[in-house]
């Protein structure tokens, strides 16, 4: 997946919000920790990052309220000027970029949907939807079609006179996720996109997301602190605390090996079978007889197996390749949660 | 207070220092009655008094002809502004200038505003805003009523679009915002009458005058409203925009100021209202027009004529009022594609038709195009006959005898007297005390180092006047107001209803307000006081009626649940809430009343506004400026003190 060159690359990124961020940053001591940066009046938003996101990889970032999940991706497109560190978008340090070129950048290449959908009031379905492509200062008539493409592609056709107000939650998030799709953007940021939206329809608009992903192929960045969403969607996580990020990895790791406390309580209340497949448990030197399990199958999965079956080993196979074989033993003790 | 401030702890060393200070005035003032203090301690004495006067117009002399100013000034006062004003005239009412198409036929404009109405609003404001311009034509005020729209026309879009500049200049600059926010504050509270001096002389005598004088009265609420709107557009918006790939100037065209429509619209709102009352006012610099009939009428003492006036007014007000409501909560309404164009501009099309209609209805039959004074509806001599009557009918002679004696002779006079006695040191240490227990330090200082320039000035004698005309209409709009605002504040009904009246009577023009005081209590010190108090009462009724509904339900089921009687509650959990919100209401009550305090010179005082208005016939443009001045301090002083402590105790509520 992670093949070419990442899409975003961010080396040691700070953002510290306060009086003088960039003079305090200057003359920080090393290894400031985020209290004693609060007790000299300022908020690390995002503290010593460093992470990529490949291509075609959705990237889904977790953490509490206030963990510094939003500026991180406000940094990624330079909502936000970050303090310290280097990020380098396509290859391009972002930094450096003028207000011209940033402008460009966000035009033709990234979308963004809100938490609360940030929709303009005075615009209709469809006017909404065509506005980055207005601002492009693409014709009337090519926007309108462009428009009426992605509106129909998040299922909103025929309301696409429709004004904001008269759209329930659900649809006012779909047209901003059109919004963002309008200029077909090759880098998706997406900041808690359904934390508004009410628990059956937040479902209905993960799948729907979902197809959207199968069908686009982009490269995405997701804000969640819903846990279940994550695990439904995500590639790799990103766990951060306090403008940090604890830990980054595929959730199988994530449940399996936390790599601080923190991520371990995080962890703990996740049906951790529910996460973990067949082929992280999977060893490549070890053998096992007979019939194999598919690797991408959940621990939850292959329950009934594990507690009937009588072999210590157990082989897996993603379709027709042999990954080696899982003891049975560890997917029990993944099962009931030891 | 005490018992109400929970905060005791830090109120006690203020609260000393206050009665000290009233100890030493109160001492000062008891050596001044038994003759011990010496003059100069009494009055600042004449020759201590700088030339502020002199200064000032040397000042302006000198920005005026050395820089140029004037030039420029008259430039655009003869120039554009002018023919603004000529082409506006020559539509409404026929003025000779270009285009030479006018007068457009009265029920031309008539049906145009009912359909406009009717688009906006619905059936009611239809026949609000047709109706209004039907009764205009028909008791034969059209000629006037439309000198004086001539000047709104164009005097409110510039006020509007300067406003709208200056305020988004304000929010996208620091620096600008700092600079306008204290101008403002007291270009809001000098007279009116300080505006209009130097816009004759800076813009020549006559409408152009006018209209600028009414311009940069109207501008500051516009500044107010455009900054505020754009401050709260959504961070969500905001980032949408820029992730949509905003220009600087995308981003404001497309997303600030659409984001921002309703506050801007509520701007435009005040904008339109203030430029009637202010046009209304121009009449005391001879423009022509409704204010200039109603102040040669009320000169007269034609009440039936200054009535029909008022009602003209009135209506107007309430018509433009009601419309630019309408318009500010109207939403675009969606309309399925492929609809034509005919049918999505529908108003816009009958709007013309019945413009066009009309016009050529009013070629053809002369009723429709202009109504003489013989078919006007005129009554005012009558009205005139039977409003005289009315008053001269023995219990209602008697009773506004009484009224005028009483108030005249055992209230105002005295209390007057009362004021004038106290020694000026003494007076401003009051003051300050009343500042420091009040609000803070801060505000004290201010308050002593303003009224001190008002002593320094040489009107003291007239600036306690005018004091005392705004503390007693104060103190009685309150006595009068407060209860009736409680009663209101029982059921929603009534709290509904009252807060129409005082949303209606505040879109009245200030001029309107002499009426009723002159109707019953003709030309005395009575109507003075009787007009700031009707004008002073709407806000402080308002805002209680408000201070008292807003209480969080919860808190009055806490108390209904713990046993409260309906006065329990109104006393210990209503009145201490809402005591804030009242505390605002009662410092625009006093903002009014300095405002109308102003314009009651008309009647006859012997205060600040009457030396004001007396610069007015000529050119001393230094001696109006120092008048209005000072009671642009003493309005500010209040106003300092009032917000702060309403501040203070907003923050104690939590709220
Ligand atoms: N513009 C800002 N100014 C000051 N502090 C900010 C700003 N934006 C965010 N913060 C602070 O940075 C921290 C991280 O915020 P945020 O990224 O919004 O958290 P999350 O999205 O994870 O809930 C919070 O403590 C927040 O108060
Ligand atoms: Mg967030």
């Amino acid at each position: 997946m992670m093949s070419q060159a990442p899409v975003i690359a961010c080396k040691n990124v700070w953002k510290l919000f306060g009086k003088d961020p960039e003079g305090y940053y200057a003359r920080m001591p090393e290894g400031h920790g985020y209290d004693q940066i609060r007790a000299d009046g300022y908020i690390a938003g995002v503290k010593d990052v460093s992470i990529s996101v490949g291509r075609g990889e959705m990237l889904v970032i977790m953490g509490l309220s206030g963990s510094g999940k939003s500026t991180l991706v406000r940094c990624f497109s330079r909502l936000h000027d970050i303090t310290g560190g280097t990020i380098e978008v396509e290859g391009q340090d972002i930094m450096s970029l003028s207000e011209k070129d940033l402008i460009t950048l966000r035009r033709n290449k990234m979308g963004m949907v809100f938490q609360s959908f940030g929709l303009l009031p005075h615009r209709t379905v469809l006017d909404n939807v065509a506005f980055p492509l207005e601002m492009r200062g693409q014709d009337r008539h090519t926007r309108r079609d462009r428009a009426m493409e992605v509106i129909r592609l998040v299922g909103l056709e025929g309301r696409e006179d429709y004004f904001p107000r008269e759209l329930s939650g659900g649809q006012q998030q779909r047209v901003g996720i059109a919004r963002s799709l309008a200029i077909e953007p090759d880098i998706w940021f997406l900041d808690e996109p359904f934390s508004a939206l009410d628990p059956l329809i937040r479902r209905e608009m993960q799948d729907e997301f979902l197809r959207l992903q199968a069908m686009l192929g982009k490269t995405i960045v997701f804000i969640t602190h819903d846990f279940d969403e994550a695990l439904r969607l995500a590639d790799r996580i990103a766990i951060m605390k306090d403008g940090a990020v604890e830990q980054c990895d595929t959730p199988d790791q994530i449940v399996l090996n936390p790599a601080t406390e923190y991520v371990r309580k995080f962890t703990e209340d996740i049906d951790k079978s529910r996460v973990v497949h067949a082929s992280v448990l999977a060893r490549a030197d070890a053998h096992g007889e007979g019939a194999p399990v598919p690797a991408r199958a959940t621990i939850h999965d292959l329950a009934a197996t594990l507690v009937s079956d009588q072999r210590d080993m157990i082989p897996v196979a993603d379709g027709d390749r042999p990954l080696g074989a899982l003891s049975r033993q560890e997917a029990l003790r993944v099962l009931v949660g030891a | 207070m005490a018992v109400l401030s929970t905060n005791a702890a830090p109120v006690a060393p203020r609260g000393q220092t206050a009665l000290a200070l009233v100890a030493l005035a109160v001492a000062l003032t008891l050596l001044h009655y038994a003759g011990l203090l010496p003059a100069w301690l009494t009055r600042v004495p004449e020759a201590l008094v700088p030339p502020f006067a002199p200064w000032l117009d040397a000042a302006f002399t000198f920005i005026r002809t050395d820089l140029g100013l004037e030039k420029l000034t008259r430039w655009i006062a003869e120039g554009p502004l002018q023919f603004a004003l000529d082409t506006t005239a020559n539509l409404l009412y026929g003025k000779r200038r270009w285009p030479n198409l006018g007068p457009i036929p009265w029920s031309a404009i008539a049906g145009s505003a009912a359909v406009l109405g009717y688009a906006l609003g619905g059936w009611r404001l239809a026949l609000l805003a047709g109706g209004t311009f039907v009764w205009t034509a028909l008791i034969g005020q059209w000629k006037i009523a439309m000198e004086t729209m001539s000047v709104l026309v164009v005097a409110a879009p510039l006020a509007f679009v300067i406003g709208l500049g200056l305020g988004i200049a304000a929010w996208a600059n620091d620096r600008v915002d700092r600079a306008i926010k204290p101008i403002l504050s007291i270009l809001q509270t000098l007279p009116f009458f300080t505006y209009l001096l130097p816009a004759v002389i800076f813009f020549k005598v006559g409408p152009t005058a006018g209209a600028v004088a009414t311009i940069v009265y109207a501008v500051p609420p516009m500044i107010l409203m455009t900054t505020l709107g754009l401050k709260k557009v959504s961070p969500a918006v905001i980032e949408a925009g820029q992730m949509s790939g905003c220009t600087r100037w995308q981003m404001l065209r497309h997303v600030y100021i659409p984001a921002a429509r309703t506050e801007i619209l509520v701007g435009v709102n005040q904008v339109i209202m203030l430029c009637l009352a202010m046009v209304v006012l121009t009449a005391f610099i001879g423009m022509p027009g409704l204010g200039a009939k109603l102040l040669a009428m009320m000169g007269s003492f034609k009440i039936g004529r200054s009535f029909e006036i008022g009602i003209t007014i009135v209506l107007l007000a309430v018509t433009l009022d009601r419309l630019s409501k309408a318009w500010v909560v109207r939403v675009p309404e969606h309309h399925p594609r492929g609809t034509p164009w005919w049918r999505r501009n529908k108003y816009l099309l009958i709007g013309l038709g019945v413009f066009v209609g009309f016009t050529l209805l009013g070629q053809a039959v002369d009723w429709f195009s202009e109504i003489g004074r013989r078919q006007s509806w005129s009554r005012g001599k009558e009205i005139d006959a039977a409003i005289k009557a009315f008053l001269a009918l023995g219990p209602v002679q008697s009773v506004t005898d009484q009224i005028r004696y009483v108030f005249n002779v055992w209230i105002l006079i005295p209390f007057r007297d009362f004021l004038l006695s106290i020694p000026t040191p003494a007076f401003i240490l009051l003051f300050a005390a009343a500042a420091l227990a009040l609000a803070d330090q801060r505000v004290a200082i201010w308050a002593a180092v303003f009224f001190g320039i008002v002593a320094l000035t040489g009107w003291w004698d007239r600036a306690v006047i005018t004091l005392y005309s705004v503390i007693s209409a104060v103190i009685l709009a309150s006595l009068i107001g407060l209860p009736i605002a409680v009663w209101a504040s029982f059921t929603d009904r009534r709290a509904n209803r009252i807060l129409l009246a005082c949303d209606t009577a505040q879109t009245f023009p200030s001029f309107v307000y002499l009426i009723p005081a002159i109707m019953l209590f003709g030309i005395t010190a009575t109507s003075v006081v009787m007009s700031i108090l009707i004008f002073a009462m709407v806000p402080l009724v308002r805002y209680t009626v408000e201070g008292l509904r807003d209480v969080p339900p919860e808190m009055i089921e806490a108390a209904e649940m713990s046993g409260a009687t309906r006065m329990q509650k109104l006393w210990k959990v209503q009145l201490p809430m809402a005591l804030p919100t009242m505390a605002i209401g009662f410092n625009q009550a006093i903002m009014f009343a300095f405002f109308m305090v102003i314009i009651a010179a008309f009647i006859g005082t012997q205060d600040l506004g009457q030396e004001l208005q007396r610069t007015l016939a000529g050119a001393d443009l230094g001696k109006n400026l120092v008048l209005g001045i000072c009671v642009s301090l003493m309005a500010l002083s209040f106003n300092m003190v009032l917000t702060t402590w309403a501040d203070r105790k907003k923050a104690a509520l939590g709220l």
